[in-house]
């Protein structure tokens, strides 16, 4: 894997070459960090057969069996959380460790920093997908048409753009210590009050009362449609989660500047 | 020089300029009304105590912090831009890598930066890394470490090298080597700048010293000019009497403090003062003679801009 770069190749210090190199730099750094790459692809898988695994094929509602309803909720808990986690942690651990500050005296242009990421948290989504749903498949043996396991991965990853937000949030609002334990906190209470882990019926009436209000209810409400069990509309479910976007992406924002001011300023 | 033609003037041999540059973090003013240029070719080192503003100044030439008034300019150009930063080797205090990745992996990664990067058998091999390429930065002490930001510095082949206290953690081999590197990178014309508080190291190193304390330039010019003017000795004295001023009168003193029976000193000629003392029938008790220390070159220098 390792490149030699060649003097004068005209092959580095372009956009391309750097968005690359630092695509690859944090793939390998994910993957390496066996605790949140591990946690990240198989938690799904164990959850998944934890709550599904003993009837899978009994029916859920009309026309969505056990194994698809909680194979939707597993789905939308694994992208939403590579997401979380990826901007959450990490960036609040590069934070700590200021390797951010000699990559801010770089050439590197910041936004190329953060798609790399970007890319990274797309790429390691649809791995915990891909083993998750080979897993389904082949182990609880949930069946369902091809296009259906697209169309679930697909409207999943688009939607999880809102959590980049919420996690780049975290990171600057907290400290590098705080992070882990606030991300944690944050994104399990949202996971369990929208009925990801359990059905929303064996949820207390506050919590019932109060899922539709939060983004992840929208986020599985995706995953759930796409399954066939559809109780709001993809429209509803998309403004809601465009609506979450604006908002954590408007705080990460502000909590990137105030601590540029303070760092760089 | 050979990188003339690339600048954006090429009869501008300026690379670095501080104009009338103060920073203040709050209440604490780092720098204060700062007037600096830097030419291509030279060895600057900028010397002071921890604390004097030295990182302050860096991170402004580097447009990691911006001026609080005046203005900062590199190479002619603003140093944030992506054209001027690659032509940029930056080693920094205090800054971390990305520990899950290799040597060798980092050395690429920074490599992609530049439009002509080294090759990098020749990066790891000038930073002395060639053994532990394979080595995770997780597992590097923390002179081997030190050499990897070298390594990061060097490997876009840059023009101006900045270099914020690149010595410290590192062993008295890995030292060595590393100011025989930065001497060989002068000697091919390139700029260096070099943040230390080790007096030698910018004796050693620098066609030009400028001392910087309390955030501001006390001092700028040859190592020669700069060595004239710090201090060679501490002598510290014990008397069976009180000591005064009187006592001291016309002696090559750099700076005197008085403690009622003992007395502490400065001078570039302590044989002189000693035997001004015995000549003086001061009833001394106790001598100690020590090299001087670059806190005491800072109090003689600043010291004297006081009384100026």
């Amino acid at each position: 894997m390792t490149t030699t770069a060649v003097r004068g190749s005209g092959t580095t210090g372009t956009p391309g070459a750097m968005l690359l190199a630092h695509t690859r730099a944090q793939f390998l750094t994910f993957l390496r960090n066996v605790a949140l790459s591990a946690v990240t692809v198989a938690l799904p898988v164990i959850l998944f057969t934890l709550i599904a695994g003993s009837a899978p094929s009994q029916p859920y509602a009309e026309g969505v069996t056990v194994g698809a309803y909680f194979l939707a909720s597993m789905a939308a808990y694994a992208v939403s959380g590579v997401m979380v986690f990826n901007f959450g942690v990490t960036v609040a651990v590069d934070r700590g460790e200021k390797v951010d500050l000699l990559i801010r005296a770089s050439p590197l242009p910041p936004v190329l920093y953060l798609l790399a990421r970007v890319i990274t948290a797309l790429v390691f989504a649809v791995i915990a997908l891909a083993v998750l749903f080979a897993f389904a498949w082949l182990v609880i043996g949930v069946r369902l048409p091809g296009e259906t396991w697209l169309g679930l991965g697909a409207s999943l990853l688009v939607g999880a753009l809102p959590f980049i937000g919420l996690g780049f949030a975290i990171a600057y609002l907290t400290g590098p210590n705080a992070a882990v334990a606030v991300t944690n906190l944050t994104y399990l209470v949202l996971a369990f009050a929208s009925g990801i882990f359990m059905p929303m019926a064996s949820l207390p009436e506050f919590v019932r009362n109060m899922a539709p209000y939060l983004p992840t209810y929208h986020y599985a409400q995706l995953a759930w449609s796409a399954v066939g069990m559809r109780t709001e509309s993809v429209g509803t479910s998309a403004l809601w989660l465009v609506g979450y976007g604006v908002l954590f992406f408007a705080v990460a924002l502000y909590a990137y500047q105030r601590d540029e001011t303070r760092r760089f300023g | 020089m050979v990188h003339a033609a690339a600048g954006a003037h090429p009869a501008d041999r300026t690379v670095v300029q501080l104009a009338g540059a103060t920073k203040r973090y709050g209440d604490i003013t780092a720098l204060d009304r700062v007037d600096l240029r830097v030419d291509a070719g030279e060895f600057v080192a900028i010397l002071g105590p921890n604390g004097a503003g030295k990182s302050t100044a860096i991170k402004l030439m580097l447009g990691l912090r911006e001026p609080t008034s005046g203005a900062a300019t590199l190479l002619g150009g603003r140093p944030r831009d992506r054209g001027t930063r690659q032509r940029c080797g930056v080693m920094l205090q205090e800054s971390g890598l990305p520990k899950m990745l290799t040597v060798a992996e980092i050395v690429t990664l920074f490599s992609s930066h530049y439009p002509r990067p080294r090759r990098q058998d020749e990066i790891l091999a000038m930073a002395d890394l060639t053994a532990l390429a394979k080595r995770r930065v997780d597992g590097l002490s923390g002179g081997e470490r030190q050499r990897l930001y070298y390594a990061v510095a060097i490997c876009g082949d840059p023009e101006v090298l900045f270099l914020d206290e690149p010595t410290v953690g590192m062993d008295v081999a890995s030292r060595h080597r590393l100011y025989d590197e930065l001497a060989a990178t002068a000697a091919r014309g390139r700029t260096l700048l070099l943040a230390t508080h080790y007096l030698e190291e910018a004796d050693r190193l620098a066609s030009r010293i400028v001392v910087v304390d309390r955030g501001r330039i006390v001092m700028d010019g040859t190592p020669a000019e700069v060595k004239a003017r710090v201090p060679g000795k501490r002598i510290a004295v014990t008397a069976r009497r009180a000591l005064g001023t009187a006592d001291f009168a016309d002696l090559p003193l750099k700076a005197l403090e008085l403690h009622d029976h003992s007395a502490s000193l400065l001078s570039n000629d302590p044989v002189a003062v000693l035997e001004a003392l015995v000549r003086r029938d001061v009833p001394l008790l106790d001598i100690e003679v020590t090299g001087a220390q670059l806190e005491d070159a800072f109090l003689s220098l600043t010291g004297s801009e006081r009384r100026a």
